[in-house]
């Protein structure tokens, strides 16, 4: 989707988000969310970000849209640095966000159209009334809500249309770039197919940017231009989609990918899964060195000294991993 | 004799919008040491399913018709008596979230220790024993310690594999797993239904799979049952079902699925939204999102049609098929739509 436009639209930097955690009764200590991440996303592209509950990924949507803010690290969009509040407000519409829950991330008290027409009232996009109006049966257009919609509440529409009234929101400003956390996993089926549709949709038709955030990988694997492996609060992978799933190289994107169930029942027979030992550790009390040392089939006593370096192993192809010469 | 025989079983619940019929008409058999799935959407009644095999239902839900036989014994109407002896005995069941199903205020311990002092003959200190015993055979690492740890101590895939050991602690016939994996991470949802099939191996039990996940269910399932407002739509062998579906919402969901070759391309969903249980059309009940309906889907419920002998399914299109090619098989309904 973006064969002729190499420009990056976002650029991140040695991103970190701690958050300090009471330990005891009057000591906290630093919980290490996102610890230096860095990457990009070119305009047009869908980046998609994978890893398990607890390795960062929210964090990562949330801190580049500052709504949480970052302990260190830096943001470029459209390569201008964004640090004083006049930036942070102008990259606000240009940067929105999907969420999760269609459940909760909706006002129940408001109606569909004062809830897709608040982002044009805080940053005050139309001139009259009468604009506005014309703007928000638009938006209800492109994501497939009637305009008979527009009056009802939240709670009178399926998960799958209240994604929906979620997504026009987002669109409000007429953003570049927007953030979907975890868009379709509270959808059934049936639905999560209609809904990741429209997402390919709107990105050809309004040109936009998306990091996807998910944990099922067979949605991202079908949405995403290139793909980013989390654990632990760090990016352990990232490459093409269609490369990270034909050649992962990281041990930890290697069992996450065999460990996908496939709905096919031969493929999945004789599947040979890699199942991992252990649990994820607490973030708390990373082990030192390479944060997935302690699950893995490969670790050697220098991943357990030194943190590994995220380097370019072929073409687009990012690793960090001690021992990638040898298992790749 | 097939181990559970339900047949033609109708649960429904009274509520003050009226009477909401989450399960209806559903039959299937249990063969001993199979695993079945039961898959469908929010609202389709897989887990009422479940639920009225248990009978522990929500105090507005009643069974309300059909039958229920556990090694030939009827269970619908049979008092609360006999349902303790089956519930955790003969048939146990792990729910979805591990956070919620374990007792916040009791060591795991005390817990796994209650249901096998319930149901067993044990004493206390055979009780420990045989908990400990439960503990390692899930693969909990040192399990003397985790005895007297609390659940929230535990990561959720470890409280998994407690809900697990409870619920084979006293040897039950059948395992009804109720969405097991759904909220735990791919890695750790590995690692539970690898466990689940060893312990099934070893131990033969039958398990009753339910899920919306088909890629769960094509690695672990034998047979499998596809279910849609309370009915079932299809069933029949985990091959079959996967390579020769028969019914449209079948064919929908596994044509919706993204895969390793959709990427880039539109993916085909089912159109439209899940069924109000409450506004049931007079017909087939996924006539309004069917794409092939035909007039007399709006009009009339389809009838189970044999397939071939390892597959039945509910649908118009399927009787018109068969009678067009003559090769209509009659469902004597002896197999409660077992296919064997």
């Amino acid at each position: 989707m973006s064969e002729n436009n190499n420009q990056n639209l976002l650029e991140v930097n040695g991103l970190k988000k701690y958050f300090n955690i009471n330990v005891g009764m009057f000591k906290s200590k630093p919980l290490k969310a996102v610890d230096d991440v860095s990457f990009s996303i070119k305009k047009g592209e869908t980046l998609g970000l994978v890893g398990e509950s607890g390795c960062g990924k929210t964090t990562v949507g949330r801190t580049i849209l500052n709504l949480y803010k970052p302990t260190a690290g830096e943001i470029k969009f459209n390569g201008k640095v964004i640090k004083t509040k006049a930036d942070l407000n102008e990259f606000r519409k240009k940067a929105t966000m999907v969420f999760q829950d269609p459940y909760s991330s909706l006002n129940p008290r408001m109606t569909v159209s004062d809830i897709i027409g608040e982002p044009l009232d805080v940053h005050k996009l139309c001139s009259d009334k009468k604009e506005r109006e014309e703007r928000i049966l638009e938006l209800m257009g492109h994501v497939g809500l009637n305009s008979e919609h527009a009056s009802r509440y939240a709670h009178e529409f399926s998960g799958g249309q209240r994604q929906r009234i979620g997504i026009a929101r987002a669109l409000a400003v007429n953003p570049e770039f927007i953030v979907c956390d975890e868009p379709v996993s509270a959808l059934d089926v049936s639905i999560q197919a209609q809904v990741i549709n429209m997402f390919g949709e709107l990105q050809q038709q309004l040109g936009l940017t998306y990091l996807f955030i998910a944990h099922d990988l067979l949605v991202v694997r079908h949405i995403s231009d290139r793909i980013a492996v989390m654990y632990l609060g760090r990016m352990v992978e990232l490459a093409d989609a269609g490369e990270i799933y034909d050649h992962p190289l990281h041990p930890y994107s290697k069992s996450l990918l065999s460990a996908v169930p496939v709905p096919d029942p031969k493929i999945a027979r004789a599947n040979k899964r890699i199942v991992l030992s252990g649990d994820i550790p607490s973030p708390l009390n990373a082990p030192s060195g390479c944060p997935f040392r302690t699950r893995c089939q490969y670790a050697t006593e220098k991943c357990a000294l030194s943190m590994p370096e995220f380097k370019e192993v072929s073409s687009g192809h990012f690793v960090a991993c001690h021992r990638v010469d040898e298992i790749g | 004799m097939a181990l559970l025989e339900v047949k033609d079983l109708q649960t429904s619940f009274f509520t003050d919008a009226g009477e909401v019929k989450a399960v209806n008409g559903v039959s299937f058999n249990l063969e001993r040491g199979k695993v079945l799935g039961i898959v469908g959407e929010s609202g389709s009644g897989k887990s009422v399913t479940a639920y009225s095999i248990m009978q522990i239902l929500a105090s507005t839900g009643k069974i309300v018709g059909g039958s229920i036989k556990l090694d030939g014994q009827e269970l619908v109407n049979a008092g609360e008596k006999v349902m303790k002896d089956v519930r955790g005995n003969k048939v146990s069941i792990i729910f979805q979230d591990p956070m919620t199903s374990l007792n916040p205020t009791y060591t795991i311990g005390s817990q796994l220790k209650e249901a096998i002092l319930l149901h067993t003959d044990r004493d206390k200190k055979q009780a420990y024993d045989r908990a400990v015993e439960m503990l390692r055979l899930v693969n909990v690492n040192e399990p003397e310690k985790r005895m007297k740890q609390y659940p929230h101590e535990l990561s959720g895939g470890m409280r998994q594999r407690v809900m697990i050991a409870m619920a084979l602690a006293c040897e039950p016939d059948i395992l009804i797993a109720d969405e097991p994996t759904t909220a735990l991470d791919v890695t750790i949802q590995a690692q539970i239904l690898e466990l689940m099939k060893d312990l099934q191996e070893e131990l033969g039990m039958a398990i009753i799979m339910i899920t919306h996940d088909l890629g769960v269910v094509a690695q672990m399932c034998d047979e499998v049952v596809v279910m849609y407002a309370g009915s079932i739509c299809e069933q029949g062998t985990a091959d079959e079902i996967f390579y020769n579906p028969q019914h449209e919402y079948t064919k929908g969901l596994i044509r919706s699925l993204p895969s390793v070759n959709t990427a880039g391309q539109k993916l085909k969903p089912i159109t439209g939204t899940p069924i109000d249980l409450l506004n049931m059309p007079k017909g087939c009940a996924f006539a309004p999102r069917c794409d092939a309906a035909m007039k007399i889907c709006i009009d009339t419920k389809p009838e189970r049609i044999l397939v071939n002998e390892d597959h039945a399914a509910t649908c118009w299109m399927c009787i018109k098929k068969a009678i067009d090619n003559g090769s209509i098989i009659v469902d004597n309904n002896s197999k409660g739509g077992d296919a064997q």
